[in-house]
């Protein structure tokens, strides 16, 4: 054991447990129990700490014809470390912050947060289980890689279990509303799993993950052609089964999971369109909001009764057909003046175009028009059939979500295998080969920035329908930030990788003016999101779902190794080709 | 009427005068070899006509049509391709996707005619993708098959020099301007692909511009050799004449040929 690692490790620890306690973090976080009575989700992300840096921290690098030392009690001893000396940081900076009091520039970190981080039991007996708490978590974390492979894959399977119905409890309560008796034995009445159906959740789970493993590679190797042209039939089939899940899925739900897919669905579709500018076209565009904002103040003038100065009245669908025509105007208007632009300059002027959109929405002079900062009120909804159908319908409104997420996916699946996808690839790649081989750059570029906004406007429109108002304050920079996040995080020009990036961050975190999954995260979002966006460039920047080129471009000497066997595995090499017959 | 005639071209960078008044013709159906010490121009002389950068004074009359200033991507729909010194290749893209591409300027389908799939749009897709394999063909198997799908960076350095060569070739242009086309090539490679070059005019009729270093290249395939210097055409003529020019032996050693012969 290299017990300067560990000391240091335990010191980067305890840093980490100190800095959540001390924002508050642990303190919010609690009012979300996970499992009845004890582990609610603050104490689970305090504790998880030392457990993570300890796995990580005996985590050994295979190096091929280098002996490795083999695991053992060491590493054990590695995580005991880190995790005591994680402990006792943290128990010291309960004692400094209950001692001296700086609550007037640092809020949190005050009594609330002494008497959370010692569990309400003082501050001997609670530091006392807090470092000791850190201690076995942190020699767990070492001990993790002593359990065989197979046994410690399962476990981490029913581990994730039960984190899911915890997390979840929403959705399921929301879909068993017909069933009571279901719920009432997983979950405790104020919350939290059932302390017994963890147990049995974690069992079942860890049991079955233990006895079919391998099956889900199987599954994968299915799955992962969807990217490809040639669609065979599992996956054919999986598509069939997402298709219906997705019509039947908002019945079975309750309003407010259906609420929440509203959000990530309108998120999904400013993603796929943000996908299509900077994922297909390699435009960085960080004002990207500007076209939403587009989409809905269009909409909202042209069907809101109370739209200052000028009213049509418009249906909403009559609205749609003029929004996007403003939306192609938009594009071209932003495209413009920025086609000579590339990279950080193209980025930069983009984020002054979202910007100044806002403001003259916002500004006096308009005001007449767009309302400044009153917005504009009485969006009627989409009419549809007679009925007009708005936010306060989330079971029917998604449905509307749904017909534009599926427009902007198929729109994207064709343009991505086209003729102008491929011009739009070649672009991103080198851009003034792309001219030299006869790729017109202008029009290109002028392309992607109105497909775009068409789709944000879509969003637009959607939202102005749901909320039923617009003000200028949901359109503010952040919302082109977070868009960029989904898209960064799902994979840069993969369509289901934008879409499970929708999903993921907004489903569970939150939009940026709209709650998720977990709304004790609320506070914490950015936080969390910065720290996503780091862990996924370091590990994995290619997204959750990468795109087939944005892979290769990641990849690119792995790839050029294994491009040496050919297909059928043996090794040919180019040279053994040149040889002539 | 020759098919591309260029008088008085000229182009500066600041204080270096990479073209001082160059003039060229070529005819239809002619294989002209462009060569000359490193930093002669030659490179600059194929940016020019291409489009890359815009000349500081003189005509390049094509077919007819002043393409002086023109966009690159105007250049190559009027039907000049060419191919990089140093490969450029769009290297994520596949082998197909890259001849794809260079298919652009013939065809038309736009958003609405993709989005919406529409006969005409894939009817033309498979024209596109006929058309990119019938030109990969030329180069044998090399390039076919299991290639097809592979991204372009896998390529050996022989194969993406070839590959050039199909994009290029894909545009469907008169006149093929190949920037040292056997640069980095084995004398095997460097053989097959003399042959290959005689054979962009013989079975696909290309009018074709080379600028190479290899001189059993130059002397295989050109009808013409042009030697620049310092931006200047210093000789003109077969291989045979040119490569007897004192000058250009002046040029290519840097000392005069008399004293040369004086002293052996």
């Amino acid at each position: 054991m290299n017990l300067r690692k560990a000391v240091n490790r335990g010191l980067i620890t305890g840093l980490a447990m100190s800095f959540i306690g001390g924002i508050g973090m642990v303190t919010a976080f609690n009012g979300k129990v996970l499992i009845e009575p004890i582990v609610t989700l603050g104490y689970a992300v305090l504790f998880a700490l030392p457990f993570v840096v300890a796995v990580v921290s005996t985590k050994r690098v295979v190096l091929e014809g280098v002996e490795t030392e083999p695991y053992g009690w060491g590493d054990v001893a590695m995580g005991a470390v880190i995790g005591l000396v994680g402990g006792l940081l943290t128990a010291g900076y309960v004692i400094l912050i209950d001692t001296i009091d700086v609550t007037h520039t640092f809020p949190d970190m005050g009594p609330p947060t002494v008497l959370e981080m010692t569990f309400h039991k003082g501050l001997p007996v609670g530091l006392a289980l807090l470092a000791g708490g850190s201690l076995l978590a942190g020699t767990l974390g070492g001990a993790v890689r002593l359990i065989p492979e197979r046994a410690r894959s399962a476990l981490f399977v029913g581990l994730l279990w039960v984190v899911g119905f915890a997390f979840f409890e929403p959705v399921i309560e929301d879909m068993f509303e017909f069933a009571r008796v279901v719920t009432r034995f997983i979950y405790a009445p104020n919350g939290g799993l059932n302390g017994v159906a963890a147990v049995i959740i974690f069992i079942v789970v860890t049991g079955l993950a233990y006895r079919f493993q391998g099956g889900e590679s199987v599954l994968r190797t299915r799955l992962v052609g969807v990217d490809d042209r040639g669609r065979s039939f599992p996956t054919k089939l999986a598509l069939l089964l997402i298709g219906v899940g997705v019509v039947v899925l908002p019945m079975v739900l309750g309003g407010l999971v259906n609420e929440l897919l509203i959000n990530v669905s309108l998120f999904m579709l400013m993603g796929l369109g943000l996908n299509i500018v900077i994922g297909m076209a390699g435009l960085l565009d960080l004002g990207y909001v500007a076209f939403f904002a587009v989409g809905a103040y269009t909409t909202a003038v042209l069907t809101a009764a109370q739209s200052p100065t000028w009213n049509p009245e418009l249906g909403w669908w009559a609205a749609l057909g003029v929004t996007m025509v403003v939306a192609v105007i938009a594009g071209i208007l932003v495209g413009t003046p920025v086609i000579r632009m590339r990279g950080d300059y193209l980025a930069i002027v983009t984020l002054g175009f979202g910007e100044i959109v806002r403001i003259l929405l916002l500004s006096d002079w308009l005001k007449p028009y767009f309302g400044g900062a009153q917005g504009i009120r009485g969006i009627p909804g989409i009419n549809f059939f007679g009925l007009t159908i708005s936010g306060v319908d989330p079971q029917l409104f998604i449905y509307f979500c749904i017909f534009f997420v599926a427009i902007a996916v198929v729109v994207s699946y064709r343009l991505l295998y086209s003729r102008v996808g491929r011009a739009w690839a070649a672009m991103r790649e080198d851009e003034d080969v792309a001219e030299a081989t006869g790729v017109g750059t202008v029009t290109a570029k002028l392309l992607a920035f109105v497909t775009g906004a068409v789709l944000a406007s879509f969003a637009g429109a959607l939202v102005s329908a749901k909320v039923g108002t617009v003000f200028t304050n949901s359109f503010d920079v952040l919302v082109s930030l977070i868009i960029l996040v989904v898209v960064i995080v799902g994979g840069m020009g993969s369509i289901p990788g934008v879409m499970v990036g929708a999903l993921v961050l907004i489903g569970v975190l939150g939009g940026p003016r709209s709650p998720g999954l977990l709304a004790e995260l609320a506070e914490y979002k950015l936080l969390i999101y910065g720290m996503i966006l780091i862990v996924m460039m370091l590990k994995r920047p290619e997204g959750l779902i990468p795109s087939a080129r944005r892979s290769r471009e990641l990849h690119h000497e792995e790839l050029t190794q294994d491009a040496w066997l050919d297909k059928k595995g043996q090794f040919t090499t180019e040279q053994a080709e040149e040889v002539p017959a | 009427m020759a098919l591309l005639e260029i008088t008085g071209l000229e182009k500066s960078f600041g204080g270096l005068h990479a073209l001082q008044g160059v003039d060229f013709t070529i005819d239809e159906g002619e294989i002209v070899s462009v060569i000359g010490p490193n930093g002669a121009g030659k490179t600059s002389f194929f940016n020019v006509i291409s489009g890359l950068f815009p000349p500081d004074a003189g005509s390049i009359i094509f077919d007819g049509d002043d393409l002086a200033g023109h966009e690159p991507n105007e250049i190559t729909t009027r039907g000049i391709a060419r191919t990089f010194q140093n490969v450029r290749l769009f290297p994520n893209m596949t082998v197909l996707e890259n001849v794809m591409v260079a298919q652009h300027c013939r065809t038309k389908a736009g958003l609405f005619g993709s989005v919406l799939r529409t006969p005409r749009q894939r009817a033309e897709e498979r024209m596109i993708e006929a058309k990119a394999k019938d030109v990969l063909s030329f180069f044998g198997t090399r390039l076919a098959g299991y290639r097809y799908d592979q991204p372009a960076f896998v390529l050996s350095y022989a194969n993406r020099r070839r590959l050039e060569i199909a994009r290029a070739m894909a545009t469907e242009p008169r006149l093929l301007l190949l920037d040292e086309p056997t640069a980095g090539m084995n004398p095997r490679e460097t053989v097959e692909l003399t042959e290959l070059i005689g054979k962009l005019r013989s079975e696909r009729g290309f009018t074709v511009v080379l600028i190479e270093h290899d001189m059993k290249v130059v002397r295989d395939v050109s009808d013409r050799v042009v030697v620049l210097d310092h931006g200047i055409k210093l000789a003109e003529g077969s291989y045979d004449q040119v490569s007897s020019n004192d000058q250009v032996i002046e040029a290519y050693l840097g000392r005069p040929a008399e004293r040369n012969g004086g002293e052996g």
